[in-house]
């Protein structure tokens, strides 16, 4: 059984939802992001969601955008978030750890190295942003012969039409952006994301999270009663990016501890 | 004779917006619904006969077409070689080939209801159409450029405010046309319900490298019917500047399965192409995928864009249309390119000898017609597409040839 499913069945059991934080590899450096990986799990994460850097993330806001030039800034390349997956494993091998990115970067190094050594190194999942169903064919056959998650985008504008497509290719769990917009972004309308996670669940049998617009312990709350995992990224960097090499760790564990309880 | 057999069936894109292996729908799921949308309204409304109608009625009466052809002969006989002609796109209303693809787009966005236009733009030229027939069909309109192309195209900035559009400076990355692309689909992402995007080139996600070449595909129809009438047959070459290409698009397109045309593309060579620091990404890039398509890239080893560099603010992009790609890959179109100081001087001469002030984009493509011509006999016919007038450029060429405006 995979890292993600054992990981969503343990929760299940104890009623419980996800919390799955995205950072981005290398913002500030490497050696930070293996320590708040750690860090993570310690405050109460279940999934890491670890970001590849890319120059050019047209999904992303302003918050993450900056989290990709910081990480660049240090020449982070795929090959080092892998080997950073590599040396957090020596550590940890129950948190299940997916990587989201872009395409290109992941196609410079090859798409079958690159899930060639993302299963050597212990990676669970894999989501490509603009990588949708039509286009993501070869990366879905390496990573379902590798036994790797696909793990699938799934947006408001969604007909439910291709909500079947995608449930007949995702395993892991599926992500429901929960707003039109890019990452950080505010205003969730939680009546609507209720009666699409309501909709998508009619079709896909992996757990669904939410994501885009959660930057608070009451919509986190919220989101966390409708769906069953909670994906909180650019509040997370933003808490990142305030910090200093000294306070950094405790900022991050102090944030995601007050997110953890609002969701139990 | 393979080649040749499959030139006579071209058809591309394929149905999910391939060109080989080029194109295709790179986007994050939010953007596919729009997409497919734009697709299905696009595919009927161009077998509507009404709808042709006014698109090539406002071609007609608001942009000026068709553009005329026209002998450089002063240029021609001081280089001594092949005949050079223009198509003169300069002419057009709002002075390129730009506005041609933007007439089409907002007709198209009228169509579907969308009354908020965005676009992208580097030298302004696609800014300006994009203000121009906002105003003209009474749209909302937001322009996104880079702060440091802003800051190269004062007046087209200007000209932006003039029509009623929003200018919104773009601060992330380096600053230039890629990023304001990103930002542009970042806007795009978020409003895509009241929405319309009208992107400027022959990239981006599938369908928009095909109805950007289809409206600018007017260029080379009009050519295809102008030339047996000014010469008495097709061109030898017909040679356009290469940034996303949808000039260079626009003349090869109707030319594809004329084998006899050569066609070439000049891309921006910058410093040169050894120095790195240029826009050729056809020249020295690997293909990759960027802004919603597969094509080929000016990129690191790691996949990470990189910065591009050319004195003409409209080729200063990374990318290049995936058909450009296609067309290199199966060898129908060559690609070439020209350095800044091989464009300022085209940019000169072509000023001083024929009174025609071409954009530095286009002054790449003279550049190359004036490298070549010479070797080539006067029975030889050059077509260049002048695909827009150097207004725009006084600061930039002033400030390169120290001179003072």
């Amino acid at each position: 059984m995979s890292r993600i499913k054992k990981k969503f069945e343990e929760l299940s059991q104890n009623n419980r939802k996800a919390l799955i934080p995205f950072i981005t590899s290398g913002d500030p450096n490497l050696g930070t992001t293996l320590k708040l990986m750690s860090a993570l799990v310690d405050s109460g994460s279940d999934i890491i969601e670890l970001g590849i850097p890319f120059s050019d993330p047209i999904a992303d806001g302003p918050t993450i955008q900056r989290a990709s030039e910081r990480a660049l800034a240090g020449k982070t390349s795929l090959s080092d978030v892998l080997d950073l997956v590599k040396m957090f494993r020596e550590t940890d091998q129950e948190t299940p750890v997916v990587l989201m990115g872009y395409a290109n970067p992941i196609e410079a190094l090859g798409v079958d190295v690159f899930v060639a050594r993302a299963a050597e190194v212990g990676v669970d999942g894999v989501l490509v942003v603009d990588y949708p169903p039509e286009e993501s064919g070869a990366l879905n056959v390496a990573l379902q012969e590798n036994k790797i998650d696909s793990i699938f985008l799934l947006a408001p504008t969604t007909l439910e039409a291709r909500i079947t497509d995608v449930a007949a290719l995702a395993t892991g769990y599926v992500y429901y952006v929960s707003l039109k917009g890019v990452t950080g972004a505010g205003h969730l309308d939680l009546e609507d994301v209720s009666k699409r996670v309501e909709q998508i669940k009619r079709h896909v049998k992996v757990p669904v999270g939410v994501g885009f617009g959660i930057r608070d312990e009451a919509t986190a709350k919220a989101v966390a009663k409708l769906s069953d995992a909670v994906v909180i990224g650019s509040r997370l960097v933003e808490e990142i990016e305030q910090s200093d090499a000294k306070n950094i760790v405790t900022n991050v564990e102090g944030f995601i501890r007050s997110i953890r309880k609002a969701i139990d | 004779m393979q080649m040749q057999e499959d030139l006579q069936n071209y058809n591309f894109p394929d149905q999910k917006g391939h060109f080989g292996p080029y194109g295709g729908v790179f986007v994050p799921e939010t953007l596919i619904h729009a997409l497919e949308d734009l697709r299905d309204n696009y595919e009927k409304l161009k077998n509507t006969p009404s709808f042709m109608e006014e698109f090539h009625n406002d071609l007609k009466n608001f942009v000026g077409r068709p553009s005329p052809v026209y002998y450089a002969k002063r240029l021609s006989e001081m280089l001594g070689g092949a005949q050079i002609w223009f198509k003169r796109e300069d002419l057009n209303h709002t002075g390129a080939h730009k506005v041609n693809n933007t007439v089409g787009q907002a007709l198209l966005a009228r169509h579907m209801g969308k009354k908020r236009i965005i676009a992208e733009t580097g030298a302004g030229q696609h800014g300006v159409a994009s203000a121009t027939v906002a105003a003209r069909y009474g749209m909302e309109c937001v322009v996104y450029m880079g702060s440091e192309d802003i800051k190269r195209q004062a007046s087209n900035v200007y000209r932006m405010k003039l029509l009623g559009a929003d200018v919104v400076p773009v601060e992330s990355g380096s600053k230039t046309l890629k990023d304001a692309l990103n930002e542009a689909m970042r806007d795009w992402v978020t409003n895509v319900e009241n929405t319309f995007y009208i992107i400027g080139t022959v990239a981006g996600p599938h369908p928009y490298p095909m109805i950007v070449r289809d409206f600018n595909s007017v260029v080379g129809e009009e050519l295809k019917i102008q030339m047996p009438q000014m010469i008495g047959r097709q061109p030898d070459a017909v040679i356009a500047c290469v940034g996303g290409g949808s000039n260079a698009l626009g003349v090869f397109y109707p030319y594809i399965k004329d084998e006899g045309v050569r066609l070439i593309g000049v891309e921006a060579g910058g410093s040169g192409i050894d120095t790195g620091k240029h826009a050729a990404p056809l020249a020295s890039g690997t293909p990759g995928v960027l802004h919603g398509n597969r094509t080929y890239l000016m990129q690191d080893p790691d996949g990470q864009i990189i910065e591009t560099h050319s004195i003409s603010a409209g080729l200063d992009y990374p990318g290049v249309g995936p058909e450009h790609s296609w067309l290199k890959d199966i060898g129908r179109a060559e690609y070439v390119s020209a350095d800044d100081d091989e464009a300022l001087e085209a940019f000169h001469k072509c000023t001083k000898v024929e009174g025609i002030m071409p954009a530095l984009e286009t002054a790449h493509a003279v550049a190359h017609a004036m490298k070549i011509a010479p070797k080539m006999s006067s029975d030889q016919v050059l077509l260049v597409n002048v695909s827009g007038r150097g207004d725009k450029d006084m600061a930039t060429v002033a400030t390169a040839s120290n001179m003072g405006l």
